[in-house]
This record gives structure tokens, C-alpha cells and sequence, in this order.
């Protein structure tokens, strides 16, 4: 595949079109019909949980959030090339592989909510949380990596980075690290068009961001991120080499952030409405849904049952969440592994001050 | 009891910490075949080879942040930069990953990690070379900041920040790497959290750490001389402070000076001149002096970098106005 697909040959894989067909049989991943409507389930699940985040958001009942619409293949596909011991390492845009990955929701909606306890991931293993500066999370990739390596442990790594990310020294530093280490990781790369509001051309005279693969000795491969099918083979065929001692592998994710960078930002400033309208006919949903009405095995009708149930469950992590308390203790008490003598006496400062505002004495 | 230098008590720390615990390695640049910079790693590639005495490509950020990535995932990596100069370009990594980790994964994640190398201004390097960065550091929550100043306390601040679970900006000085003192044979360990009383005295309480240390231990020589009898304290520890002790001598003392290599502005020194003032004041017979680096980048000539620095003279002169003498 890598081969057949090496970035310098300027094509992108594709298995699923658009109407639901499969074009590339030859790639199409071995995977049973239960397993691509588990697919397609979390796909929907995520998807629904993402906008009802960006409604929770308008309502006033949750921080700025970074909506993922459009992305939930790449997300998901590549995430379900993992296994139980492997490590994802997050940027913050890949809804569907945390959740995938063991994330339940009320702790992404108290992580975007700003509680540090969402940050906990407690029923996730061998992930951390988003690191703010874009790319950073790619030099821990490596060193988590490398850490397997060192360890002997037959698990390979796996990280998340936006298009713009990929202008980020870090980034160059951490594919750079990565082939010299030779360390078993998997660059996953969703190129969504936009960092903000600066499009894909304006970070790279590159013809592509997978080409980048190859100046630090790496393999890079572009597929089309929308395609469940064609991600999941990427990424699996990617895992399956770099756990077996090949060179790390860079996948861009070709796909489209159909809602706004985050809820605070508005797209139509920046964007035509024709090509968000092209991009609609390639949603990831609509496609794969697609291929299960052909092969018959899935209808609307089943589908509008498993919104409304989704909805209801979604709702319900939402009000968990959302009685989450916020207890002054917390942002003292994660701050070392054993609280320092001055940071408890601040604390104490901190509930002094609390009863003089409620007594007008310092007691 | 062994004298060894401060360089060798760094080496002995981390050669004993590897020997004991697997997890422990080191990454920097040069530090492997060419023995480290200052050649505080001499030996080390030879008796632990590639994978755990690593030389890395010349990336600041990048090895730092893969550091702290081997750290979450449960390795213990000393960081060897190789002058705190260029920890600069590493800084987004320390600050905003490895300090906040445990923070932002609610207690989850831990990252044991230690940052090391020289820092502080040596001689004839100019600005860009030559500048003293504990501030940086001991601003940032989560980070702890040590900064011993002999090679005793060295050895048993270095084993115990290897074994610390949480990030450790350990500060070295190319020039105290040639220091001697004595190091017990076996195994000790310092904590990470006390200052040290490095001299008894009686009139007045002089407050530094790292390399001043000689400075201020000399000025106190000359007091001596006037019947002036100091006590120093060696902070060891910049974050956090131990700020009991320092209480304690001030009250004894009633005067104090503070003697901080650093610019003066937000600095270590600066800060406990505050927390002196304000926690000691009805204890103080003066303000508290501090004597610090003037407000200005190294300069390259060495009369005049010797000239901008802490001197014997200044650390006097501050120690006599403090006195009223
Ligand atoms: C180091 C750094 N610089 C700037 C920012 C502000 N910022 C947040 S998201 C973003 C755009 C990232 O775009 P991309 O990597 O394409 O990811 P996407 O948001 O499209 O998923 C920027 C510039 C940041 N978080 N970190
Ligand atoms: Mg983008």
C-alpha cells in the first residue's frame, strides 16, 4: 500500500465513493459486516454528541469547543487500528477516537466544561489529555514511543495533529526524532483545510502534507479522510508495520471541517457556501450509511431509532456532567504528586479570605 | 570522607540512579560519546550505552518534549541541557506539558523527570551565554527548582530529584562544576524542600544560593573581621522555598541581606526580600537589602561582567547599611 500509494506519486487512497460504492476492492480492509455497522454506530454517536456540544455550548452550559462535523471518519478509523495497549496521543479535534478509545462522554463534556476531572479519561487507557500548543503533543508521540521501545512492550503509539500544526517546529522535530529513533508511531495527520481561518495553501508551498513524510526518512501515505474504509486500511496496514520495527508512517487524512474552528468563530467570514456544499456530498456519514442501504442492511427507519436512543443517552452523560461540583480543592490538590507546605497554606489563605468575605473579619 | 568535585558528585548521582532503576536514562546533546559538554556524563555511554545515554539531534524543544512524553509513559529521563541558554527554546514544552500534565489529567498523569545543566553567568560568554534563568523557572507551578551549591548537597538533591515523581529543574553552574567538598561513600539522600544553614551567626542573616555562595561566605570572612557575625543561609531549594527557616534566623537576626545572581526584577531573591518583609517585619531593625545582577545583559569584557555581577564589596556594603554602619 505505502508503495502503491507513496506520496511523491501524488495519489489518494479511496475505497468508498461518494455514492457508497466501492471503488478500490483491492484495499477494501477484511472487516464483517457487524464490525463496519459498529463503525458506522460510533461514527453516529459522535456525531451526534458534537452537536449537541455546540448547542450545550450556545446554551450557555459549556465552555468554547472545538466541533469535529465531517471528521468523524478519520477520527474513528484510525483509532480502531489500536489496540488495548497501544497509546493515542490527541491533538483535540478526533471526537470519535476518544470515545472509541474508552473516553466516556460526561468526561469529554466536563473536559471541554472545564473541570480538571475530565482530564482524568478514567475509564480510557494510554491516552492523555489535549496539549493547547499545537504540535507539542507530537515530540510526547515519540518519546511515548519510545518508552515502548525501551520497554520491550510489543504497543505502538499513535498521534493526532491538525493541517496547521504541521508549520510547527515540533512537528518537524518530532518526525525528525521519529525516524532517527525509529520508534513505533503513527503520525495521523487530519487535514481539514483550515487552521482557523488559514487555509491549507497558506501553511505549505508542499504539493501535499504527506510529502513531508519523506524528508525525514519516513513513510507517508494520503488517503481520503471522509472514507471510513480507506482510513481504517491506512492506518491498520500503518500499525501493523510500525509494530513490527518499520519506519513511522505519516498519514494526512484528506477531509473537512465542516462546522466553525471553534464555537467562537465564524466560518462564512472566511469561506464560500460552494464549497461547503461540496464537501456535504462527501460526509463521512452519508457515505458509509450509504454502503449498508445498498448491501441492505441498514434503513432509515433504524437509523432514526438509534438517533433518538443515542440522543437520550447523550443527553444523560450531558446531565452527569453537568452535576459535576467544581470544588475549590481541586486546583490546588493536582498541582504535585504530594502537596507542597506552601501550597497548602496558600489553600488555607485562600478559605481565610473566603470567611472574611462572608464576615468582614479576618479571623 | 571522599573530596570530589561538584561535576563528579552530578556523575556519581545519576550513575547510582541508573544502576538502581532501569527507567532512568539521559538525553542531551553530546552527552553520550563526547562525554557531555562539561563532561558531567564522562563514562556513562561506555557503561550504559546507546539506548539509555542518548545524543540527540540539536533540538532543544524537541528532546525536552519527547522527554517529558517518555515521562508519561513511565520512564524517568534526566534532561541535559546543555547551558540553561538554550532551555529557552525548550520552554513552551516545561511550562505548558510537563508543570501542568498532572494538573490537566487530574492527578493522572505523572511526569518524573528531571531538567538539568549549567546556568548562571561563567565567564567571557557574552549575553546570550551568560545569563541566570531560576527565575523562569521557579515562576511556574508544578515545577519543583533546586539549586544546590556544593557538591555534598549535589549528590543527595540529584538521586532524590531522579526519584521525585514530579518534574525537577535541577540548577548547575559551569563554574561551581570544579568545586571540591566532601561526599560521604554510600548511598544519601537530601530532600528537596530545605534550605540550609551554611554558617551560624548572630547579627545578621545572609540569604543566598548556588554559585554566590562563595561571595556571600567570603563577605561574611571580612565582616568577621569588623566583629560581624553572619548567618548564611543556602536556599538549596528555590520551589518551593523553605520559608521557615528563613523566619526563624531573621527573627534572631533582625537583619537581613539577599544575595540573587539574576536580574532584579520577579526574581528569587527579589521574592524573598518580600516574603521577609512581610512575614518578619515586626522583627526587621532595616529594610531588607537585596544585591543582585545590575539590569543589564552580560557584557563580553571581563572587567566589566565581574563589575555588573554580586561582589564580595556589594554583599559588605549592603550588609553594613542593613546594620546602619
Ligand atoms: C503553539 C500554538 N499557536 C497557536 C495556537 C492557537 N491555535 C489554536 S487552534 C489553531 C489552528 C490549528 O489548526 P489545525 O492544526 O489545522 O487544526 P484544526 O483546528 O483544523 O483541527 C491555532 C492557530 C495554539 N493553540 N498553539
Ligand atoms: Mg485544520
Amino acid at each position: 500500500m505505502f508503495t502503491e500509494y507513496d506520496p511523491l506519486k501524488d495519489t489518494m487512497l479511496q475505497i468508498l465513493d461518494c455514492s457508497g460504492n466501492i471503488i478500490n476492492p483491492k484495499f477494501m480492509p477484511d472487516l464483517s459486516m457487524a464490525q463496519i455497522k459498529e463503525a458506522y454506530n460510533w461514527m453516529l454517536y459522535a456525531r451526534i454528541a458534537d452537536i449537541k456540544a455546540v448547542s450545550y455550548q450556545r446554551q450557555g452550559r459549556m465552555y468554547t469547543y472545538p466541533p469535529n462535523l465531517g471528521q468523524e471518519a478519520s477520527a474513528l478509523g484510525s483509532a480502531m487500528a489500536l489496540g488495548k495497549e497501544d497509546w493515542m496521543i490527541p491533538a483535540y479535534r478526533e471526537l470519535a477516537a476518544w470515545l472509541y478509545r474508552g473516553v466516556t462522554l460526561k468526561d469529554v463534556y466536563l473536559f471541554w466544561g472545564g473541570h480538571e476531572d475530565g482530564g482524568k479519561f478514567s475509564n480510557a487507557k494510554n491516552i492523555i489529555p489535549p496539549c493547547v500548543p499545537i504540535g507539542s503533543q507530537t515530540l510526547h508521540a515519540v518519546g511515548i514511543a519510545y518508552s515502548l521501545k525501551y520497554k520491550k512492550q510489543n504497543s505502538i503509539a499513535l498521534t493526532y495533529i491538525g493541517d496547521g500544526g504541521t508549520s510547527e517546529g515540533d512537528f518537524h522535530e518530532a518526525m525528525n526524532y521519529a525516524g532517527v529513533w525509529r520508534v513505533p508511531l503513527v503520525f495521523v495527520c487530519q487535514n481539514n483545510q483550515y487552521a482557523i481561518s488559514t487555509p491549507r495553501n497558506k501553511q505549505t508551498a508542499a504539493k501535499s502534507l504527506a510529502i513531508k513524510a519523506i524528508g525525514y526518512g519516513l513513510k507517508g501515505i494520503q488517503v481520503d479522510g471522509n472514507d471510513f474504509f480507506a482510513v481504517y486500511a491506512a492506518a491498520t496496514a500503518a500499525a501493523k508495520e510500525v509494530r513490527s520495527g518499520g519506519m513511522p508512517i505519516f498519514i494526512e487524512c484528506i477531509t473537512y471541517r465542516q462546522g466553525a474552528h471553534t464555537t467562537s468563530d465564524d466560518p462564512t467570514r472566511y469561506r464560500e457556501k460552494e464549497e461547503e456544499e461540496i464537501w456535504l456530498q462527501r460526509d463521512p456519514l452519508k457515505r458509509l450509511k450509504a454502503y449498508l442501504v445498498q448491501k441492505q442492511e441498514w434503513h432509515e427507519e433504524e437509523d432514526r431509532k438509534l438517533q433518538s436512543q443515542y440522543e437520550k443517552e447523550i443527553e444523560e452523560q450531558f446531565a452527569q456532567a453537568e452535576r459535576h461540583p467544581y470544588p475549590l480543592k481541586d486546583v490546588f490538590q493536582y498541582m504535585y504528586v504530594e502537596t507542597p507546605e506552601n501550597l497548602r497554606k496558600q489553600h488555607i489563605e485562600y478559605e481565610k479570605f473566603l470567611n472574611w468575605k462572608e464576615t468582614q473579619k479576618w479571623q | 570522607m571522599p573530596i570530589i568535585t561538584y561535576r563528579e558528585a552530578i556523575r556519581q548521582a545519576i550513575d547510582e540512579e541508573m544502576q538502581r532503576d532501569e527507567s532512568v536514562f539521559i538525553l542531551g546533546e553530546e552527552v553520550a560519546q563526547y562525554d557531555g559538554a562539561y563532561k558531567v556524563t564522562q563514562g556513562l555511554w561506555k557503561k550504559y550505552g546507546s539506548e539509555r545515554v542518548i545524543d540527540t539531534p540539536i533540538v532543544e524543544a524537541g528532546f525536552t518534549g519527547i522527554a517529558i512524553g517518555a515521562a508519561m509513559a513511565g520512564l524517568r529521563p534526566i534532561v541535559e541541557w546543555m547551558t540553561f541558554n538554550f532551555s529557552l527554546l525548550a520552554l513552551d514544552q516545561v511550562v505548558n506539558n510537563a508543570a501542568k500534565m498532572l494538573y490537566m489529567s487530574g492527578g493522572q498523569i505523572k511526569v518524573p523527570i528531571v531538567f538539568r545543566g549549567p546556568n548562571g553567568p561563567a565567564e567571557f560568554l557574552s549575553s546570550q551565554h551568560s545569563q541566570a534563568f531560576q527565575s523562569y523557572y521557579a515562576h511556574i507551578p508544578g515545577l519543583k527548582v533546586v539549586a544546590p551549591s556544593t557538591p555534598y548537597d549535589a549528590k543527595g538533591m540529584l538521586k532524590s530529584a531522579i526519584r521525585d515523581d514530579n518534574p525537577v529543574v535541577f540548577l548547575e553552574a559551569e563554574l561551581m562544576y570544579a568545586w571540591q567538598g566532601e561526599v560521604p561513600e554510600g548511598e544519601y539522600l537530601l530532600p528537596l524542600n530545605k534550605a540550609d544553614i551554611k554558617r551560624q551567626g548572630k547579627d545578621i542573616t545572609l540569604i543566598t544560593y548556588s554559585k554566590p555562595i562563595k561571595v556571600v561566605q567570603e563577605a561574611a570572612r571580612q565582616l568577621e573581621k569588623e566583629g560581624i557575625s553572619s548567618e548564611i543561609i543556602d536556599l538549596r531549594s528555590l520551589r518551593p522555598i523553605d520559608e521557615e527557616t528563613l523566619y526563624a534566623s531573621v527573627r534572631k537576626t533582625n537583619r537581613c541581606v539577599v544575595c540573587d545572581e539574576s536580574w532584579p526584577v520577579a526574581s528569587v531573591g527579589s521574592h524573598v526580600a518580600w516574603l521577609i518583609s512581610k512575614n518578619c517585619f515586626d522583627d526587621l531593625d532595616a529594610p531588607v537589602e537585596l544585591v543582585c545582577s545590575e539590569d543589564v545583559p552580560m557584557p563580553y569584557n571581563h572587567t566589566l561582567e565581574l563589575a555588573v555581577q554580586p561582589s564580595v564589596e556589594k554583599v559588605v556594603a549592603a550588609a553594613r547599611k542593613v546594620l546602619y554602619l
